[in-house]
């Protein structure tokens, strides 16, 4: 592999930047594998990259319905943050996130993780007592998050309104090393890193059967001819439930639309990320200059990937509330992804009814954050058959009432 | 924006007005079922790329309970129906083998 440094871009510059090589290949598939990987997005490349770095499997192959990173990989609003309640959570969220700090170091691949600091408005009493809560179960699990208060915030953030008439801000629970990363730059970091260790990252090759004996995996059947594995992970995200139909099995998973938007770019006002959950909405500033902002999912399965209008309706006009210098911005574009949504809003890392078919989805509104623990969880599971940080995922928690109910914890967007 | 009729009231209510209730036709289980049952009744859920059978409430409108047969990829609305069935009804059915000739139940 080519590596990148500022010694190969003044060399490549000298030769009129003849000299680049593609950052992966695009192989026809072989007839067997160790394991395969169903989707190449950020998990499913993780997944891969941290099976060949971690546990010397590199014999794999990573198969994707369309385009590298063209799910939600690409369509997310980019917030990395590790400040959840329960252990289970805190754990694998805190694991991704010290992972994004040296991520562009590992892969020689600049993913722009910038530690810009994340702040949770409390705007009601009742989650300035949760997010004090958050704060003091972060400090036992050694996640750094302090508890503010409205003067700290204003600080932090000029452009808020802290005085709102119905929903003024009352503190927020701060996370001063969540940030934000180029979101496509973490598929293509991982995808090169992937191709370098001799896996196949294998574009435009939809599965459309998985092949079983006797309750066991034995490969899949795709766009591109039969496929034989002995592992299989499965890493697609919001059609997981598609998928595991394929493979004869349920999961407690419904698919429904979540959607972001980018304002035309302006001069920076803002460098931390806003989160305001009582209102329904977060901000970020790109450094493009665009305020990236989210808001809420569909109360209804579907796989439009575009959203209905009256939930950014709802969004944009709580921000306008929050930050009243947005008010005469103009929207430049806005989008919707399939998120797969749990029982109790925390993420499947688990084995499967099938031996030798993992899964790892679930991790509905906030699964960019998470990529990179999640890959290395999966990739020691489909490995060892156990890893700490994903067991307490595992799939069959729902029939033992295990719930990690992040859905009471953090609400909404998380 | 979708728009369902209320098969109740007869009003064609904008999803402003309505609220999602998940999955139609569960089959519900009570004291004495074995824990893969209740897994089943209460989190596994069906979650088709294409028909999908639903409960609504006209909740801004007449307040009551409906069903909706509806596609998840395109929003098309096959059919709205009475939330007193415990499947869909055969019209409803045919509707949509109307329109998805190769849907299979």
């Amino acid at each position: 592999m080519q590596r990148y440094s500022v010694f190969a871009v003044a060399r490549e510059a000298l030769r009129f930047h003849k000299g680049w090589q593609r950052a992966w290949r695009s192989p026809a598939p072989k007839k067997r594998y160790d394991a395969i990987i169903v989707g190449a997005g950020g998990h499913g490349l993780a997944t891969a990259y941290w099976l060949g770095r971690n546990h010397g499997i590199r014999n794999v192959a990573i198969l994707e319905k369309g385009w590298l990173g063209g799910g939600n990989t690409g369509r997310n609003t980019t917030i990395i943050r590790s400040n959840y309640l329960q252990d289970p959570s805190a754990a694998i969220y805190e694991k991704s996130r010290s992972l994004y700090e040296t991520m562009s170091q590992d892969l020689n691949y600049n993913v722009m993780f910038s530690p810009r600091g994340v702040i949770m408005l409390a705007q009601t009493h009742h989650e300035v007592r949760g997010y004090q809560r958050t704060a003091h179960a972060n400090a036992l699990q050694g996640v750094t998050t302090e508890f503010i208060g409205p003067d700290r915030v204003k600080k932090l953030v000029p452009i808020i309104n802290i005085h709102g008439p119905r929903y003024p801000v009352l503190g927020g629970l701060w996370q001063a090393r969540g940030g934000t990363a180029r979101h496509d730059a973490v598929a293509w970091g991982y995808a090169r890193a992937c191709s370098d260790m001799g896996m196949d990252v294998i574009q435009q090759c939809e599965v459309t059967a998985i092949r079983r004996d006797g309750g066991r995996v034995t490969g899949v059947a795709t766009t591109k001819g039969d496929i034989a594995c002995d592992k299989l992970g499965l890493v697609v995200a919001g059609h997981s439930g598609v998928l595991a139909d394929m493979a004869g099995f349920r999961l407690p998973i419904e698919s429904v639309a979540l959607q972001a938007l980018v304002s035309e770019p302006i001069k920076p006002c803002m460098d931390v990320v806003v989160m305001a959950n009582t209102v329904h909405g977060y901000m970020s500033q790109s450094d493009k200059g665009e305020m990236v902002i989210g808001g809420g999912a569909d109360g209804y399965n579907n796989y439009t990937q575009r959203g209905s209008f009256h939930h950014i309706e709802e969004t944009v006009r709580a921000l306008v509330e929050t930050f009243p210098m947005i008010s005469r911005l103009k929207m430049l574009r806005q989008w919707g992804g399939i998120v797969d949504m749990t029982g109790d809003r925390s993420p499947i890392l688990s084995k499967t009814p099938v031996d030798g078919i993992f899964v790892n989805c679930g991790w509905g509104t906030g699964g960019f954050k998470a990529i990179p623990g999640s890959g290395w969880a999966m990739a020691e599971l489909m490995a060892k058959g156990t890893s700490p940080l994903a067991d307490p995922f595992s799939m069959f928690r729902f029939r033992e009432g295990r719930f990690i109910d992040e859905s009471v914890a953090a609400g909404v967007a998380h | 924006m979708l728009i369902l009729t209320c098969p109740n009231c007869g009003i064609a209510a904008d999803e402003t007005e309505l609220s999602p209730g998940g999955q139609a036709h569960l089959k519900r289980f009570g004291p004495g079922s074995d824990d893969s049952d209740f897994e089943g009744y209460l989190f596994l859920r069906d979650n088709p790329r294409g028909v999908h059978f639903e409960r609504w409430r006209h909740a801004m409108g007449c307040g009551k309970w409906f069903h909706a047969a509806r596609c998840t990829v395109t929003n098309e609305v096959f059919a709205t129906y009475s939330a007193q069935t415990s499947e869909p009804p055969q019209d409803v059915l045919d509707r949509i083998t109307a329109r998805r000739p190769d849907w299979q139940s």
